[in-house]
C-alpha cells in the first residue's frame, strides 16, 4: 500500500508539470533554505504556538518538499531543525486524533502520515534531523525515519515515545524502527514504559549519532549533511553488545524468548489490563516476521483500534483535565511566592521543600530541631543530586537549589515570608498553635497553608487572627512523584489567596484540583469509605489477600488493604474517627476496627505489623496475612469470596461518595473529581475515573446496582441523588 | 560617614565559625559564603531584588573560584543581574568590602549591599614543586619540544623528590619572609608582653566566648549551616574551648621560635573556615523598605606601618588614626571589637594605645591615645576562640559590634583589625537607636 501511493503521488506531480524550487515553496510549518551547494535547511516553526505538533496540516507540507526535492537534482541533501526555543516537536497533535471521529478517519490519518514518513526514509539524499529541546511521540519517529540524528546537549532536551501513556503506541513506524535502530532489549523499554532519555544516555543508546553543543545545532545538521551526502555507502554505526543480546536481537529464537519475557512482565504490572502495551508487543513481533514496511501496515490498523478502546478514551480524557487543571483562571490575582517556609522537614515536607526550590528565593526548612531540619535538607540534596547525575541539571544548579534552604528551630527568620505550609503531625492543637505562632511571626501578606489529609481547614483556622489566608496544600507522598495537589479553601480563604496557591502548585508542576472544605475534602473522603468497605469485608469473613486481588483485578495499582498498611492503620484510625461523625448522620456508621487494630499496635508498614507480615518473607512473592488481625477484628468465619460483591461494594463506596462531593459542591466538576480520584488515589486510569466509570457503565447500571446493595447491606449504599437524576434525565457527566 | 548618604547596618549573619578540617571539610570557599549571604537574606526578610552589589573578601583563593563574591551569590540563589566582586587585604578582606560597599552607598551609586567575606583552609591550593611546574609548562606550553631528546632535555637538573614533595604554601610575610607567628614573638619580646600575659589573654577570650555561647548572645548572628548530604546541622562554633585554661595553655610549647619564643598554638588564632555577611543600605532605602537599622557606619580608617616592627599593630595606629580624624575620645567608644591574631598581638595594640610614646610618636597625640577598658573589648570571645576564617572576620566584628550597641545603648563602637602588609583597619560605627 505505502509503493503504491508513492507511485500515485508521484505521478500526480509529474502531470502538473511546473517544478517549484524547494526553497520557493510557500509553506506556513516549514521554512526552507538552501545553500549553493545543494543543502536543504528545513526549519520546522509551526505559527502561532510556542511548539511544533505532528498535525496533516505540517505532514502535508513535509510532503510537499519531499516532492519538490525528489524531482531536484540539485538538492544533495537535507537537514531539520525546529525553529522553536525548546522543542524540537513535542508529539502528535491530540486534539486532532480526538477531533477525527471514525475510525476510518483515523485510519487514513496515521496511513498518511506513515507512508509521508516512510518516503522520507526512503529519500536518495541524506536527511539528518537536529534536535534540541522535546522530541517526543512522532517528533522522534519523524527522526527515526532521518538518516541520522543529532541533539544537543542543553538541559532541555529529551527524547522519548509517551504514547502509551494515552493508550495508544508509537504508530508512526516507532515500533519498526527504533528496535532495528538500538536493538530490541534497549528498544523495549521505551517502547513499553514511556521513559523521556536525555542526550548522554540517547547517545549510549544509539538513539542519536552525536551530540552538539547549544546554538550549534543549526550549522552542525547542515554541516553534516553535505559531509553525508559527499559520503558513499551506508553509515556505519558500531552497537557494542554482548554475545547473549547479540543472540536474544539477532536471531527468531532470541526475539521470542525476550518478547515472552516481556509479555509476562506487562501482564504482571497491568493485570492484562491495558491493550496499549500488549499492542506494541505485538507490532514488533509482528515486525520482526514481516518486515518493517508490512509492520508498519499492520500499525494502521492496530492504532486506529486503540483510539476508540475505552482505555485511550479514559487516558486522553486525563490527558486533557491534566492540561486543563494547568490553567489559573484567576492567574490576575496571583501574587509571587518568594520566601517560603515549610514546617516539619519528614517526608512531606522535604518534599514539599524538594519541588519548590526551584520556584522561590528562599525555603526555611523549620522543625523542632535543628537536625531534623537537616535530614529533611538531605532527602532534598539527594533528589537533586540524582537529577544532576543524569544530567537534569548542571551541578553548579544543583549547588544553588540546594542552597536556597535555610534551617531554623524558631521563627527568627520568618519576615517576609510569601507562603508557609505546614506538614506536622495530624493533630488540631498542634497546628493551631502552629498558625498562631506563624501570625506572630509574619504579616498580612503571608499565606498559611496546611497539608493535612483530613483536618478540616475551618477547624484549624477557628482562631487565626486572618482566616482570609489559611487554605489548604494537601500533597500526595511521595510528593515529588505524586501528581496531584488538592487545594482546599473555606468560605473565609481570600481569592487572591486561592489564586497564588494554585499558581504556585502548578508552577511546582501539579495538577491542581480546588476543592471545598469539609471532613476529608474530597480525596480523603471518598477514599475512607472504600476503605471501611474492605474492613467490612474482612468482619464479613472474606480473605483480606482476596480483596486486594479483586481490586487489583478492577484496576487499582495497589489494593486496598496494602493500601491501608502503606499509609499507616493509624492514619487510617483517625481519618475514620475524624469523619465519623458524617458518615454516622448518613446512617453509615464506620466500622471501629482500624481503630481496635491501631490500639493493638497495628500501624501498618511503618512499625512492620499491619494487615500482611512484614517480619516473614514473601512466599512465592506475596506476603501473608497476619492471622492476628482477623482477631483483632472479630472476623466471621472465612467464607468464599465472591468477586462482583468484592469489587461492586469496594469501588462503589468510592464512586458514591465522589457523586456527594459533586452534589454538595465539595468539588466543582466531574473532571476535577476524576482527576482526583485517579492521580491521588489510583482509580484506575483506564476507567477514567469514578464519573467517567458511570458514562461508560451506564448510570443506570450503576444505579441499580447501587440499590441492590442498598437493599442487602444498608443505608450506606444508597445512592447519591445526583445519580438518579442522571437516570432520569439521560444526562451524561461528560456530554 | 563624612560627607554622602548616611550607610545603615540592617543585619549580619555568619556561619559558625569551624576549625579547618572539621565540619567543613568538604567545602569550598564559595559555598560557606552563599550559607552566610542566604541565612542573612532570610533573617532580614528582604526581597533579594532590591541588592545592587555584593562585595565579598577572601584571602586563600581558590584559582577555580578567584571572583569568590560571584560564585557566592549566584550560589545563594541572588538574581544573576546583581554584580559582585571580591576584595583582598588579608586579614581585614571584609572590612575593605564592608566600606567599599558604604563607599557605594554614600555616594549614590548603590542603595543596598551586601558585603562580608569567606574563608576555607580546609582545601587550600597546594602548588606542586616549582621544578615540575617549570617542567609541565615547557612540555605543555613554552617550549613545547618536538623530539623525545628534547624532552629529556628538560628534565635535566629535576630530582625525584621534586614530583613529589609540593611547594611550602607560603605562610610568610612575602617582604620579610617572616611568618606572622614569628614575627608575633618579636613584638612580643619587643614590648616586653610575657608568656603570662600572653596566655591570661588566651584563657579570658575562651571564658567569654564559652560564656556566650552558653548564654546563647551568638545564636542571633549565626545561621546554622547544613553541609550538603550530611543531614547534620552544624550550629555553633567549635574553636571555644571550655577546657582552655592558663594552667594547660601555660604548658604549650612555643610554636615558632621554638627555644626563645613566648607564642604558642594556644595564644595564636587558628585556621577556621567560615563567613560572614552584612547587609548595608543607605538611611532612605531602609526606610523605604520599612526596616529598622541596627547602626550606621559612621566613619572608617586604613592605616599601614613598618613591615617588620608595625606588622600586627594595625588597631593601634588605625584606632587611633580614626579617634583623631573624628575628634572622638576613646573613652567615648562604649563597644570594642578587635580582631585578636594573636594574644600577644592584642596585648602589644591596647600597651601602645595606653602609651604615651606611641601616642606622641606614632599617632600625633599629645600623650597616650587612651586606656583600653577591657569590659568593653570583645566579651563575647574573639578570633583567638571563635576562630578567625581570614577573609570573613571584618564582617562578624561588625555585626557583633551592632548586636553590642543595640544591648547596651551605647552610642559609639569600633571594629578594628590588623592585616599581612602591616595594614590596619578601624571603623566606627554608631548606634542607630
Amino acid at each position: 500500500m505505502e509503493n503504491e501511493r508513492h507511485s500515485v503521488t508521484g505521478a500526480d506531480q509529474t502531470r502538473q508539470g511546473t517544478h517549484v524550487p524547494v526553497d520557493h515553496l510557500s509553506l506556513s510549518h516549514l521554512r526552507i533554505e538552501k545553500t549553493r551547494d545543494g543543502i536543504v535547511l528545513v526549519v520546522i516553526d509551526s505559527p502561532g504556538t510556542r511548539v511544533n505538533k505532528v498535525s496533516s496540516a505540517l505532514l502535508g507540507e513535509i510532503e510537499t518538499i519531499i516532492d519538490s526535492i525528489e524531482r531536484d537534482v540539485t538538492v544533495r541533501a537535507m537537514a531539520v531543525v525546529s525553529g522553536k526555543d525548546d522543542n524540537f516537536i513535542v508529539g502528535a497533535d491530540i486534539d486532532e486524533l480526538k477531533a477525527t471521529t471514525t475510525r476510518d478517519g483515523i485510519l487514513e490519518y496515521i496511513s498518511t502520515a506513515n507512508s509521508i514518513l516512510n518516503r522520507v526514509e526512503r529519500l536518495s539524499i541524506p536527511v539528518v534531523a537536529g534536535i534540541n529541546g522535546n522530541c517526543l511521540g512522532g517528533g522522534l519517529e519523524f527522526c527515526l525515519a532521518a538518516k541520522y540524528r543529532m541533539a544537543t546537549d542543553s538541559p532541555g532536551t529529551v527524547m522519548g515515545l509517551p504514547e502509551v501513556q494515552l493508550g495508544l503506541f508509537p504508530a508512526g513506524g516507532g515500533t519498526q524502527r527504533l528496535p532495528r535502530l538500538i536493538g530490541l532489549t534497549r528498544a523495549l523499554p521505551l517502547l513499553l514504559t514511556a521513559k523521556n532519555v536525555r542526550p548522554r544516555k540517547a547517545r549510549k543508546l544509539g538513539l542519536i549519532d552525536e551530540i552538539v553543543f547549544p546554538y550549534a545545532i543549526r550549522d552542525a545538521a547542515v554541516q553534516k549533511a553535505r559531509e553525508l551526502a559527499g559520503m558513499k555507502g551506508k553509515i556505519k554505526r558500531r552497537r557494542g553488545r554482548s554475545l547473549v543480546t547479540a543472540f536474544l536481537e539477532g536471531t527468531a529464537i532470541g526475539r521470542r524468548i525476550v518478547l515472552s519475557q516481556a509479555r509476562k512482565m506487562v501482564m504482571r504490572q497491568t493485570h492484562g489490563l491495558y491493550p496499549a502495551p500488549l499492542a506494541i508487543l505485538d507490532s514488533v513481533d509482528f515486525g520482526y516476521r514481516k518486515g518493517v514496511y508490512r509492520g508498519i501496515e499492520a500499525d494502521c490498523g492496530r492504532f486506529a483500534d486503540l483510539v476508540f478502546s475505552r482505555h485511550a478514551r479514559s487516558l486522553m480524557g486525563l490527558f486533557f483535565a491534566m492540561n486543563e487543571a494547568k490553567k489559573n483562571p484567576r492567574r490576575e490575582l496571583a501574587r509571587q511566592i518568594k520566601k517560603l517556609a515549610v514546617l516539619g522537614a519528614g517526608l512531606m515536607g522535604s518534599g514539599i521543600a524538594a519541588v519548590s526550590v526551584e520556584r522561590c528565593d528562599t525555603v526555611l526548612i523549620k522543625d523542632t530541631a535543628l537536625d531534623a531540619a537537616a535530614r529533611g535538607m538531605r532527602e532534598v540534596w539527594k533528589g537533586l543530586e540524582k537529577r544532576a547525575r543524569s544530567g537534569g541539571i548542571p551541578p553548579f544548579e544543583r549547588d544553588t537549589l540546594y542552597g536556597k534552604m535555610v534551617p531554623c528551630d524558631d521563627y527568627a527568620m520568618f519576615a517576609g515570608t510569601d507562603l508557609v505550609v505546614e506538614a506536622v503531625f495530624e493533630d488540631l492543637a498542634l497546628k493551631r498553635r502552629i498558625l498562631s505562632d506563624v501570625e506572630r511571626a509574619t504579616g498580612a501578606k503571608t499565606i498559611f497553608a496546611s497539608n493535612t489529609s483530613a483536618l478540616p481547614i475551618r477547624e484549624i483556622a477557628a482562631e487565626s487572627l486572618r482566616p482570609e489566608n489559611v487554605i489548604g496544600m494537601h500533597y500526595f507522598s511521595p510528593v515529588q512523584r505524586m501528581p496531584l495537589l488538592e487545594i482546599i479553601t473555606t468560605s473565609d480563604t481570600a481569592d487572591w489567596v486561592t489564586a497564588t496557591t494554585l499558581e504556585f502548585g502548578i508552577r511546582q508542576g501539579k495538577t491542581c484540583i480546588v476543592v471545598k472544605d469539609g471532613p476529608g475534602f474530597y480525596t480523603t473522603r471518598i477514599l475512607a469509605p472504600m476503605l471501611n468497605e474492605a474492613v467490612l469485608l474482612i468482619e464479613e469473613g472474606v480473605d483480606p489477600a482476596a480483596i486486594d486481588r479483586v481490586m487489583l483485578a478492577f484496576g487499582y495499582p495497589v489494593g486496598p488493604i496494602a493500601l491501608m498498611d502503606e499509609v499507616g492503620i493509624d492514619v487510617g484510625a483517625h481519618v475514620s474517627r475524624g469523619l465519623g461523625p458524617m458518615f454516622e448522620a448518613r446512617g453509615a456508621r464506620p466500622s471501629p476496627g482500624l481503630g481496635r487494630l491501631y490500639e493493638k499496635g497495628f500501624h501498618g508498614k511503618k512499625n512492620k505489623k499491619g494487615f500482611y507480615r512484614y517480619d516473614v518473607k514473601k512466599r512465592k512473592g506475596i506476603r501473608q496475612i497476619d492471622r492476628e488481625v482477623l482477631g483483632v477484628l472479630n472476623a466471621a468465619a472465612p467464607r468464599k469470596t465472591d468477586e462482583r460483591e468484592v469489587r461492586d461494594r469496594v469501588s462503589l463506596m468510592m464512586v458514591n461518595e465522589a457523586l456527594l462531593c459533586l452534589q454538595e459542591g465539595i468539588i466543582a466538576s466531574p473532571r476535577d473529581g476524576d482527576t482526583g480520584a485517579i492521580l491521588g488515589l489510583g482509580f484506575p486510569p483506564f476507567r477514567g475515573g469514578p464519573f467517567r466509570h458511570i458514562d461508560t457503565e451506564g448510570a443506570d447500571v450503576i444505579l441499580s446496582r447501587m440499590d441492590e446493595l442498598a437493599a442487602t447491606h444498608g443505608e450506606r449504599f444508597k445512592a447519591a441523588g445526583i445519580l438518579r437524576d442522571a437516570v432520569s434525565s439521560g444526562r451524561k457527566f461528560y456530554p | 560617614m563624612g560627607k554622602g548618604r548616611r550607610v545603615a547596618i540592617i543585619d549580619g549573619r555568619r556561619t559558625p565559625f569551624l576549625r579547618s578540617g572539621t565540619g567543613y571539610y568538604d567545602l569550598m570557599a564559595w559555598e560557606l559564603g552563599r550559607f552566610a549571604v542566604k541565612g542573612l537574606v532570610a533573617a532580614t526578610g528582604i526581597d533579594q531584588a532590591v541588592i545592587d552589589q555584593v562585595i565579598m573578601g577572601t584571602v586563600a583563593s581558590d584559582v577555580a573560584t578567584t571572583n569568590v563574591a560571584r560564585e557566592v551569590m549566584l550560589g545563594a540563589g541572588l538574581p544573576e543581574s546583581i554584580p559582585a566582586y571580591t576584595v583582598t587585604v588579608a586579614c581585614v578582606s571584609a572590612n575593605a568590602a564592608i566600606t567599599a560597599g558604604a563607599d557605594m552607598i554614600a555616594t549614590g551609586n548603590a542603595d543596598v549591599v551586601i558585603a562580608g567575606g569567606t574563608e576555607s583552609f580546609s582545601d587550600p591550593d597546594i602548588k606542586v614543586s616549582r621544578r615540575y611546574r617549570r617542567f609541565i609548562l615547557d612540555l605543555t606550553m613554552y617550549r613545547r619540544p618536538k623530539t623525545l631528546a628534547g624532552k629529556l632535555k628538560l628534565l635535566r637538573g629535576m630530582k625525584v623528590l621534586d614530583f613529589i614533595v609540593p611547594q611550602r604554601p607560603a605562610i610568610g610575610e612575602y617582604s620579610t619572609g617572616l611568618s606572622m607567628g614569628h614575627n608575633a614573638d618579636r613584638l612580643a619580646k619587643r614590648l616586653g608582653i610575657s608568656r603570662d600575659d600572653q596566655d591570661r589573654y588566651a584563657e579570658l577570650s575562651h571564658r567569654h566566648a564559652v560564656a556566650a555561647i552558653a548564654a546563647g548572645v551568638l545564636k542571633n548572628e549565626i545561621v546554622p549551616v547544613v553541609p550538603q548530604g550530611t543531614g547534620k546541622a552544624v550550629t555553633t562554633d567549635n574553636g571555644p574551648r571550655a577546657d582552655a585554661a592558663f594552667g594547660g595553655l601555660n604548658k604549650l610549647r612555643p610554636a615558632f621560635y621554638k627555644k626563645y619564643g613566648t607564642v604558642t598554638a594556644g595564644n595564636s588564632s587558628f585556621l577556621t573556615d567560615g563567613a560572614a555577611a552584612v547587609l548595608l543600605m543607605s538611611e532612605e532605602k531602609a526606610k523605604a523598605l520599612g526596616l529598622k537599622p541596627k547602626a550606621y557606619i559612621n566613619s572608617y580608617v586604613f592605616s599601614a606601618q613598618n613591615v617588620w616592627d608595625e606588622l600586627l599593630l594595625g588597631p593601634a595606629f588605625s584606632i587611633a588614626k580614626l579617634l583623631k580624624k573624628t575628634g572622638l575620645e576613646l573613652s567615648e567608644i562604649g563597644v570594642l571589637e578587635i580582631h585578636e591574631a594573636f594574644a600577644a598581638q592584642m596585648e602589644a595594640n591596647i600597651r601602645c594605645l595606653e602609651s604615651d610614646a606611641f601616642g606622641r610618636e606614632k599617632a600625633g597625640f599629645p600623650a597616650r591615645v587612651g586606656m583600653v577598658d577591657r569590659s568593653r573589648l570583645n566579651i563575647y570571645g574573639g578570633s583567638l576562640s571563635l576562630g578567625h576564617p581570614f577573609g570573613a572576620t571584618g564582617a562578624r566584628l561588625l555585626t557583633t559590634c551592632c548586636n553590642r550597641l543595640q544591648e547596651t545603648g551605647e552610642r559609639f563602637g569600633i571594629i578594628a583589625g590588623c592585616a599581612a602588609g602591616a595594614i590596619g583597619s578601624a571603623i566606627l560605627v554608631e548606634n542607630a537607636a
